[in-house]
């Protein structure tokens, strides 16, 4: 009796095992991927409708408030696309642009994070860290040529972003304190560091008024050059073309990388990882800082770009950090997806605001810029019901074959 | 024995998509009988099961009970019918007694409380009415996995159960243990009650059943009575085709020793010793099979050489080269190939494609990569080669390695250990799960790679599998070595050791 099966577990069982990745984040990639480019869509559909109802219930026209942001946020533009910005629509368009650069960065800090299997909260600590450090370069070399200066100030910035990120990754991978709460914590302390900073007194005030907690204007040489629009009416700036540059360094870095490979594979199955001679734990830190890297660079390129100041009041009203968890859950995680998914949420974000300022708009101030949040907070929310979604379109049953054929 | 039928199914059919599960199934239970149900994995057998325990729904035909038409829409149901299912993992919480576990649900309660005397008694009276011996007052946690089951079995019967379904009810058990059991399952037999046992192992069905219903693909084959069956007949109505059911094996030859272990001592996170000062030699040409109950230290012995666990103590030398195991990296590169027990934890990523993970060791080094730049297309190529070699069936080297079947999952991690031409191979359950056909090319794979010259260590539970490739078998007990046997082995000596009796051998 030597050619006996040892038993397994019921197919049921094994198809447990097969989804059992041992991270939450892991689980949530497996399941996404069953997904497919549709279920993003659907989700992104399910949002605008339940935020449609939610303008309904105001009293207001969803369809209209929803025409309005389109031409608020300058989508408009693809009808008549031109290049003077003096055209409204072009204005427009490079606004939702200039939100669009910063969601991609942030969003990629949370998925290249993702892809190795853990939740990066913390891109808006480390966007601020990346802010701090870039004002206070980009502030401290008077005088400097331009290029080494946009360079000191870029670089310093990501690397301070990777370092905050990497404290997460350390501590996870050292003493295993989940990366959930620690860049929570971690965010915390960045805008404690940032209200000292930019506070009455603080290191980083501005020297003219010692009133106003407010930092200085980072100097000429470390603005970057604006290519659409004006300087002065925060036109679209060259970061714009780091962040799609970005977009494609990530997905080679993450498919055509020894690199990339080490982090998939710890994403997917630590265990699997370790086996095959890949350390879980450099792997934990380093997919970490690269995420805090995304996210510094971010700040870099917005406190260069087109803000050079920051101060104490806008600490609290930043949330670009926050957004780029809904760009990446949204976007599945993917260079495309976190793409695409930027673009939304960017022309969420300026055509919210503007799309009342052109006096066009028939619905409630307030109504309009927490539209976007509303979004936002049903996008995160269908993503986590991903299943939900699936199982309300029936597809759930059609995803399963693959495996039922494997088993049989 | 009484004709009385106390179960019929009739043209069960149940469709996954994409897989016909069961198609048209017919079985029919007698009062007083032990029922084997015998099939390969996938044949339907645990679908038609989870069928009649009213865990599925068929999509079509018609389950009698007693002669009347049922339909169970839960366990709970089922339950309720009579029908009672021990699963091949056990369910039950290991901090609570004995009898707690027994009558979780359908407590006898004292009011508010749970009468933990009338439990007990409860209990007692029904184990000692089958002769189920457990202790009703020892915590689950501290009582053995044999006796696990009896609690499985008796929970089963405290809710009024007169059929019984036993899943792989020996896949856990030491073969003196199994002998225990069935004693209790004739105890059941003698009792009334009818037992459906799922099995594929062919000597064990022909020892306790009465009659034998084989599947294959979902479909029923035959019914037949024990008398009259033989394992070559079964075999053949199992797989659909003649199987050779022993493996060929010239004797072996062995060479220098190629892993050498010395008082090797390895703690778990807990700080529990695991392995407790083992001491054996692989040689080149040589396959060593380690035999041993689950959970004393094979796990454990296996992590530590492998580089996946840090050593408390003892050394290791591979070909000749003492090595302190810091990382998989180091014990890969010294040449130790590692077969992993969870092929799907640990061997594969399964989101990954195959070719990817035949990379999964080499990835960092040429021809799969270069400085730090990777070369999909060379693993492409790499894995279609080894898909060719090893017969790899069911995708091509860029399908998702979670879509393959088991045995060709196992085929794929076989593929991708050997090709990095190990000095050391380490087997760990590799045919865990697999079919019979599966079985049979992994089994001469494993002795072709002795024939190559390495040198083999196998850890199996099976210890049929053991016994027919090893070559010399050691028994691991608490983590020492209890027996070494070369030559002919006693089944019967090697199962005492494996219990921790008769530890008369020479100590490690």
């Amino acid at each position: 009796m030597s050619n006996e099966e040892h038993p397994t577990p019921p197919a049921e069982q094994t198809e447990e095992a097969k989804a059992d990745i041992s991270s939450a984040a892991g689980r949530l990639a497996v399941k996404q991927r069953a997904g497919g480019m549709i279920v993003p869509v659907v989700t992104a559909l399910f949002a605008f409708l339940i935020g449609g109802l939610v303008v309904l219930g105001t009293g207001h026209d969803p369809l209209s408030a929803y025409r309005d942001i389109f031409n608020g946020a300058g989508l408009n533009w693809v009808f008549h696309p031109t290049t003077d910005i003096a055209n409204t629509a072009a204005y427009n368009l490079s606004q939702t642009l200039l939100q669009t650069t910063t969601l991609i960065l942030c969003g990629l800090a949370v998925a290249f994070a993702f892809r190795c299997g853990m939740f990066n909260i913390g891109g808006q600590g480390q966007y601020f860290i990346g802010l701090y450090v870039a004002n206070w370069l980009g502030y401290s070399f008077q005088g400097m040529a331009r290029l080494p200066h946009v360079l000191i100030a870029v670089v310093g910035a990501t690397l301070a972003g990777a370092a905050w990120a990497g404290i997460a990754g350390v501590l996870k991978a050292t003493v295993g304190a989940h990366e959930v709460i620690t860049t929570i914590m971690l965010n915390w302390i960045a805008i404690w560091v940032g209200e000292w900073l930019f506070g009455d007194g603080g290191p980083l005030q501005n020297a003219a008024n010692k009133t106003v907690p407010i930092s200085n204007d980072v100097a000429g040489s470390a603005q970057l050059p604006v290519f659409w629009g004006q300087q002065q009416l925060q036109g679209l700036h060259v970061g714009f073309f780091v962040a799609i540059a970005a977009l494609v360094v990530f997905s080679l870095v993450l498919n055509r990388t020894t690199l990339g490979y080490e982090v998939r594979a710890v994403g997917f199955n630590p265990d699997a990882a370790a086996y095959g001679g890949i350390s879980v734990r450099k792997n934990l830190v380093r997919a970490m800082a690269i995420s805090g890297a995304f996210a510094g660079l971010a700040g870099a390129l917005d406190m260069l770009g087109y803000l050079y100041h920051f101060g104490q009041s806008d600490i609290p009203a930043t949330q670009v950090g926050f957004l780029g968890i809904a760009v990446a859950l949204l976007g599945r995680n993917t260079a495309v997806g976190v793409g695409l998914a930027s673009l939304l949420f960017g022309a969420l974000l300026f055509g919210t605001t503007h799309g009342l300022q052109s006096g066009v708009s028939t619905i409630d101030p307030a109504l309009a810029s927490n539209l976007t949040y509303i979004i936002q907070g049903l996008v995160v929310l269908f993503v986590g019901a991903d299943l939900l979604v699936l199982s309300i379109w029936g597809w759930r049953k059609k995803l399963r074959p693959k495996h039922r054929e494997a088993t049989a | 024995m009484a004709e009385e039928l106390v179960l019929e199914m009739r043209g069960i059919r149940k469709e996954f998509p994409g897989v016909l599960a069961n198609d048209r199934v017919d079985l029919d239970v007698r009062r007083g009988e032990v029922h084997a149900l015998l099939g390969e994995n996938g044949a339907g057998k645990s679908t038609l099961m989870n069928i009649l325990y009213g865990l599925y729904r068929p999509d079509a035909g018609e389950i009698l009970l007693h002669g009347k038409p049922v339909s169970f829409g839960s366990a709970r149901d089922a339950i309720q019918a009579g029908i009672g299912m021990v699963h091949q993992h056990f369910m039950l919480i290991p901090v609570m007694t004995v009898a707690e576990n027994i009558v979780l649900g359908v407590e006898p309660r004292d009011k508010l409380f749970l009468d933990e005397r009338a439990a007990e008694t409860r209990v007692r009276e029904l184990s000692e009415r089958f002769g189920l011996v457990v202790d009703p007052t020892a915590l689950v946690s501290s009582i053995t996995v044999g006796q696990e089951q009896r609690v499985e079995i008796l929970k089963a019967l405290f809710r009024g159960a007169d059929i019984l379904i036993l899943d792989e009810p020996t896949a856990v058990l030491t073969p003196q243990e199994a002998h225990e059991l069935f004693e209790i399952v004739r105890s059941l037999k003698a009792d009334g009650k009818s037992i459906i046992f799922i099995s594929h192992k062919l000597n064990e069905v022909l020892e306790i059943a009465d009659r034998i219903t084989v599947l294959r693909r979902g479909r029923k084959i035959e019914t037949v009575p024990r008398e009259g069956a033989t394992e070559p007949s079964l075999a053949r109505a199992m797989v659909g085709r003649e199987v050779l059911l022993r493996v060929d094996k010239p004797p072996a030859t062995p060479g220098d020793v190629l892993l050498s272990v010395r008082d090797l001592r390895v703690i778990d996170e807990r700080g529990i010793p695991k392995v407790r000062g083992i001491s054996f030699d692989v040689r080149a040409n040589e396959i060593v099979g380690i035999a041993g109950v689950d959970g004393n230290g094979q796990s454990e012995l296996i992590e530590a050489i492998t580089g996946l666990r840090r050593i408390d103590g003892g050394t290791i030398e591979v070909a000749g080269q003492p090595i302190i195991p810091r990382s998989p990296r180091e014990m890969l590169d010294a040449g130790v190939g590692h077969i992993p027990e969870d092929r799907q934890r640990r061997g594969l990523v399964l989101e990954f494609s195959i070719g990817e993970n035949v990379a999964l060791h080499d990835y960092a080094k040429p021809p799969d990569s270069k400085w730090g730049w990777l070369f999909p297309q060379r693993m492409i190529e790499r894995a279609r080669r080894l898909i060719k070699e090893f017969d790899v069936r069911g995708g091509g080297p860029e399908t998702r390695a979670g879509g393959l079947s088991g045995g060709n999952q196992q085929k794929v991690v076989v593929a991708r250990e050997v090709d990095r031409d190990p000095k050391v191979l380490i087997a760990a359950q590799p045919t865990r799960g697999l079919d019979v056909g599966a079985i049979e090319f992994l089994h001469r794979r494993l002795v072709a790679e002795r024939d190559e010259g390495r040198a083999i260590l196998l850890v199996s539970l099976e210890l049929d599998e053991v016994l027919s490739l090893s070559d010399k078998v050691l028994v691991i007990y608490e983590g020492e070595i209890a027996g070494e046997h070369v030559g002919e082995f006693s089944e019967h000596q090697i199962g005492l050791e494996m219990l921790g009796v008769g530890k008369k051998t020479e100590a490690a």
